[in-house]
């Protein structure tokens, strides 16, 4: 699991991180500089100096927060993009952080402060081996030091919370543009069904969406529902998990900042096979999602060769559940297939897809996905290759 | 040490057959033996619902690894949440509560001895059924298997169409069982505190220990009830052919989440507050003085259980509320962070200008005290609603609850073992097993659940029975499932110390820990009756009175 | 220890108060009832309104309800009669308790009647069922679960009324026979919240 290149990647992952989290620091903050009066700073320059403390603090925190994980991670063989919610690439995901690494600061301020006096306290007040037998002083209490340790506390809730509703309705009610790329997202058991209202496109389980630039935003907004049990969408480094819930849309969105795939899978426990309904998101430039939408909204690709395998699939119970555009496979049960062959993994991500995994999957699901709803079709070796030769068609 | 006016001198008693033991066992009134009960019943299911933690465990070893099946994975961590909290922790919490609150308070018995029994065996039932299903549920999977929609059991995954045969069924009834047991209890501890205390015992002079679970019982009286009425829609649902969560009738899965959320959150406070109990009457006696600032404690309490009813949907914030509503459980979230916070300052300056004695159960305590501030903290951090968007159902949140359950609660019942064995079976458990027991466990259980807060920090969700290699989870895993097993062995030490204490350990006599409290006044086990004559007191620590005549606490009351 | 010995032989505990006295059991462990009770009835009442005007199909309540004004007079003098029954039997007056308890049981029968006679008009003469559609689930429920708690007090009240026909209830019983009297009260106020809820806000 621990790759040859490991201590050097490590190195330069914590680099990297502290250097982002330095040059977060230096752009955007303290762009205005105190103006001097009479050679004398007036008194908000001790505030900024604060803010500033603070800032680099939180800058500091940023770089070696996702730095200590990275290492974590990388230990494991993590890759460039993975599931760590301390990497965001999206605007919520990015506020969410934001707001997380204040939040960490004043729980660990509190923490130092609260276990030094623990720690102080137990090594000061110890029963000594030789004492004088008496009892210490009885205090009952006192009115001033109940009194601060009461309104302290108070006051940190006053301003995380100020801090904190102003991330939720940043995030929340955030105004939608109109032209905004518009998905809708069924969930069901145990696939994901993404559909482009305005496109006409369905597909199935991997996402494409296009980067936004944040000069020129292009966000992409999702309608979630459910097609039985309660789903949620988590892909962490995007955004924060939304839940799909039958008779009850939610909205949510997300706009990438850098291209690549960003992988996730369902958070809300729908059954039995909710570990592997894993998500793909592929954040596509303007020229490669334009090129993917419009691969996407062609019916099925025709192919004489594989026309024995189109029949296997039409006369089995193929079309009960799947959909092919261009047939007369119409069912919506499961995924669509018409573009099979443009994901990179099959049932949700449980297997990769490649011809022999097809065929397993065709075959007997259980061995890949076991209690997925997709039946083992008990088909004869014959019919399974130009079944699968079939499928390889759908691009 | 037994001529006093208040206890008897030991008595002889011939050999019973083990048949009449048994009967007198089976039909008890009394609530020290219904006390003992509550507290083996629960510790035989915390072996279960630790035997089931680690087929968890050893499943997630390893990514994509094949220990145990999907369907049996889900199962076991549907048993072994549903065994923990509701045939564990609350039996556990009513056990002590039974055999403490009545001699504490200077009475005989509870208010109501054979509710008393009756919501013993009621609650015991709950548990029989539960297990019962591994063997009675018709399920699609084969015949006979467990519940395996979760402990939360939610809508529609309970609904007759995805929970076909009787395995979620059997999670209601036994539920409904152990519920109106857990309401019987709760009633009678209310009416024995405030109708049977002992002449002078005035609510203000009432141990922390008493008051703490009044409210405690106050609470289960409003935080069962909506989980028993969001069972029966369930069952309306199921059998009746009802629509409380039928989607596809314009049912709402969002409103079983809020009951049993309404259930759920003053459910966990519930389970802490007789904790809290432990730790306030545990602290003062090893730090050799009263306990800090006594009235806030109890209005801390107070409003605690009040607060806490306002904080349910924090569970429910990636579901769809609105910002407004977000915002609201944010804020009620962190307020309630605030009395629960105050009293960790009591406790510190309970012990600050004290002499502390680091016998064993002071250890938990200490340990209670480090652990509880750390789970108090990662609450605080995923009350922040768009913070729980991401920690939410992810390894964070099962690192937090195990932080306050284990870290806390379950630190605070060994203090309270180590600290009432005692006074209930006359003997004192072994320092060294004790002290073997608190090192191993801490140590196991930090590497446990320290650990446990990084893989949900990377991305991974709860309630999965394996996971993909390349998200940085794999090695993470492996340590917090070697701690888990750690943790095993250290519980085996306890199980042992509390065995082999019984026949060898030192006899203790009535008072072993200098304390000040009315059940260090009898003997060790005390009587059947408790105390030969009631006792009349006059201040909040009556032993310290006898003790120091010349330095009343009734002087300064 | 030995100063504890000491003191205690010598004068264990202070002088004890002289008007050391508190509340009844009885009391207090049915109001702790009838507080879990309220929230368990609180929860269908919450369902209730949550899903007044949701359902997909079937009768609506504005179609098919009728106020059930004279069942809930019986229902709520019986409050009144029992009242005066735990009185009478407080000042040892036997004979007009058992009349009263006897009136009280007339009347919450009655009111059982009247649900029986309102619940079979609704099945058969409009088909709402509890599975029929939301409105149906959530009434059933509601008034179900009253009816069933009416159905467990008339029963107490029945085996109260044979010992009290058997000379065995006297002032000495007065205190629990008041606990009893508390638990009715009880049904009487929650079915004042139902009939509300179903028959005025819900229509």
């Amino acid at each position: 699991m621990v790759s040859r290149l490991l201590p050097s990647v490590i190195v330069a992952q914590f680099c990297r991180s502290i250097l982002k989290g330095i040059e977060d620091h230096m752009s955007g903050r303290n762009a205005n500089p105190v103006p001097e009066k009479d050679g004398l700073r007036p008194n908000s320059g001790r505030k900024q100096l604060k803010q500033r403390m603070k800032s680099a603090v939180g800058a500091v925190l940023r770089g070696v927060i996702p730095a200590l994980l990275s290492v974590a991670s990388f230990a494991a063989g993590e890759p460039a993009n993975g599931t760590n919610i301390f990497a965001p690439a999206s605007t919520p995901a990015k506020m969410v952080t934001n707001l997380s690494v204040f939040v960490l600061v004043i729980t660990g301020i509190i923490f130092v402060v609260v276990f030094t006096l623990l720690a102080y306290s137990i090594i000061k007040f110890r029963g000594r081996a030789v004492d004088d037998g008496r009892e210490p002083a009885q205090v009952y209490g006192s009115t001033q030091i109940e009194l601060a340790w009461t309104i302290i506390p108070v006051l940190i809730v006053v301003v995380l919370y100020l801090a904190t509703a102003r991330v939720i309705h940043a995030i929340q009610d955030a105004p939608e543009p109109m032209d905004a790329v518009q998905v809708t997202a069924i969930g069901h058991q145990y696939w994901w069904e993404f559909r482009y209202p305005k496109l006409g496109i369905v597909t199935a389980n991997e996402l494409h969406i296009p980067v936004s630039d944040p000069a020129n935003p292009n966000p992409t907004f999702l309608t979630l529902f459910s097609a039985d049990t309660d789903h949620s969408f988590w892909v962490p480094e995007l955004a924060g998990k939304t839940d799909l819930i039958p008779n009850h849309p939610n909205r949510m969105w997300m706009d990438p900042h850098r291209t690549g795939i960003f992988v996730g899978q369902c958070a809300q426990y729908c059954g039995v096979q909710h570990a592997k309904m894993l998500l793909r998101v592929s954040v596509d430039s303007p020229e490669d999602f334009a090129a993917w939408v419009h691969g996407q909204q062609q019916s099925a690709v025709q192919d004489a060769s594989v026309e024995a395998g189109r029949r296997v699939f039409e006369s089995t119970a193929c079309i009960n559940c799947h959909a092919v555009a261009g047939t007369n496979a119409n069912g919506r049960f499961g995924p669509d297939l018409t573009h099979l062959m443009s994901r990179a993994t099959i049932a949700s991500g449980a297997a990769p897809n490649t011809p022999e995994k097809l065929r397993l999957w065709i075959q007997d699901p259980n061995k890949i996905k076991p209690g997925s709803l997709m039946p083992a079709m008990q088909l004869s070796d014959a019919d399974m290759d130009a079944l699968v030769s079939y499928m390889e068609t759908l691009r | 040490m037994s001529s006093n006016a208040i206890t008897v001198p030991g008595l002889q008693i011939d050999e019973k057959p083990w048949v009449d033991i048994l009967h007198e066992w089976v039909t008890t009134v009394d609530h020290k033996r219904l006390g003992v009960l509550y507290i083996g019943y629960a510790l035989l299911f915390l072996v279960v619902g630790g035997i089931e933690a680690i087929v968890i465990r050893i499943q997630l070893m390893f990514p994509h690894n094949d220990f145990v099946s999907p369907q049996v994975f889900n199962r076991m961590f549907t048993m072994h949440g549903t065994t923990m909290i509701f045939f564990v922790a609350m039996p556990i919490l009513f056990g002590f509560a039974n055999y403490l609150v009545p001699l504490m308070i200077g009475a005989r018995d509870m208010a109501f001895p054979r509710l008393n029994a009756f919501s013993f065996w009621l609650s015991a039932l709950g548990g029989l059924l539960l297990y019962f299903s591994l063997v009675g549920a018709n399920g699609l999977y084969g015949a006979g298997n467990a519940p395996d929609v979760g402990w939360w059991a939610y809508a529609p995954l309970t609904a007759r169409a995805f929970s076909p045969g009787h395995s979620s069924d059997y999670w209601t009834l036994s539920l409904l069982s152990s519920g109106f047991g857990s309401i019987g209890t709760a009633i009678n501890i209310i009416a024995t505190i405030l109708c049977m205390r002992c002449p002078g015992m005035k609510l203000s002079r009432m141990p922390l220990l008493v008051w703490l679970n009044l409210v405690m019982s106050g609470m289960v009286l409003i935080t069962i009830t909506p989980l028993s009425a969001a069972q029966i829609m369930l069952l309306v649902d199921r059998y009746l052919g009802g629509h409380f969560f039928d989607a596809q009738a314009g049912g709402s899965a969002v409103l079983w989440m809020h009951f049993f959320w309404i259930f759920g959150h003053p459910e966990v406070y519930v389970l802490i507050i007789p904790c809290f109990a432990f730790m306030s009457e545990i602290i003062p006696v090893f730090s050799r003085k009263p306990i800090f600032g006594y009235p806030v404690m109890v209005a801390a309490t107070v409003c605690i259980g009040f607060v806490s009813m306002s904080v349910w949907a924090h569970h429910m914030f990636t579901v769809g509320m609105n910002s407004y509503a977000n915002s609201f459980f944010t804020i009620t979230t962190m307020a309630v962070g605030v009395p629960t916070g105050i009293k960790i300052f009591n406790w510190l300056g309970t012990m600050w200008g004290g002499k502390i004695q680091f016998k064993t159960p002071m250890l938990f305590s200490i340990g209670f005290l480090f652990q509880f501030l750390i789970a108090g903290l990662t609450g605080i951090m995923m009350a922040c609603a768009p913070f729980d968007w991401q920690l939410g159902s992810s390894y964070f949140v099962v690192a937090h609850f195990h932080y306050v359950i284990v870290g806390g609660i379950l630190f605070a019942l060994f203090a309270a073992f180590y600290y009432w064995y005692p006074k209930i079976t006359g003997r004192m458990m072994s320092e060294t097993l004790g002290k073997w027991h608190f090192w191993l466990f801490l140590i196991a259980f930090h590497l446990t659940f320290d650990l446990m807060h990084i893989p949900g920090l990377l991305g991974m969700p709860r309630r999965i029975y394996t996971y993909e290699p390349g998200r940085g989870w794999g090695t993470l895993n492996l340590l917090v499932s070697i701690g888990a097993f750690i943790q095993a062995i250290a519980i085996l030490l306890f199980v042992a110390n509390l065995i082999i204490s019984y026949f060898k350990g030192d006899k203790a006599g009535n008072d072993p820990w200098d304390a000040w409290t009315l059940e260090w006044a009898t003997n060790s086990p005390p009587p059947a009756y408790n105390f030969a004559s009631i006792p009349v007191v006059a201040s909040r620590r009556p032993l310290w009175d006898l003790k120091h005549p010349e330095d009343p606490d009734s002087r300064y009351e | 220890m030995s100063a504890l010995a000491n003191s205690a032989l010598a004068n264990p505990f202070p002088e004890a108060p002289t008007n050391w006295s508190l509340p009844y059991r009885g009391t207090v462990a049915m109001a702790g009832l009838i507080i879990a009770e309220s929230a368990i009835f609180t929860i269908f009442v919450v369902a209730y309104l949550f899903y007044v005007g949701k359902s997909t199909t079937g009768p609506t309540p504005r179609e098919v309800l009728e106020t059930p004004i004279f069942y809930t007079i019986c229902l709520l003098s019986s409050s009144l009669t029992i009242h005066f029954a735990a009185k009478s039997l407080a000042r040892d007056r036997v004979g007009t308790f058992i009349g009263m308890w006897l009136l009280t049981i007339l009347l919450g029968g009655s009111f059982m009647y009247g649900t029986a006679q309102e619940w079979h008009r609704l099945i058969y003469e409009h088909g709402l069922t509890i599975s029929t559609n939301l409105f149906g689930t959530t009434y059933y429920s509601l008034v179900g679960l009253h009816a069933f708690h009416v159905t467990a007090g008339l029963i107490m009240l029945l085996i109260v009324a044979i010992f009290a026909l058997a000379g065995r209830v006297r002032v000495e019983q007065s205190r629990r026979v008041e606990v009893l009297a508390m638990y009715w009260h009880f049904v009487d106020a929650v079915w004042v919240v139902v009939f509300t809820v179903v028959y005025v806000l819900g229509r």
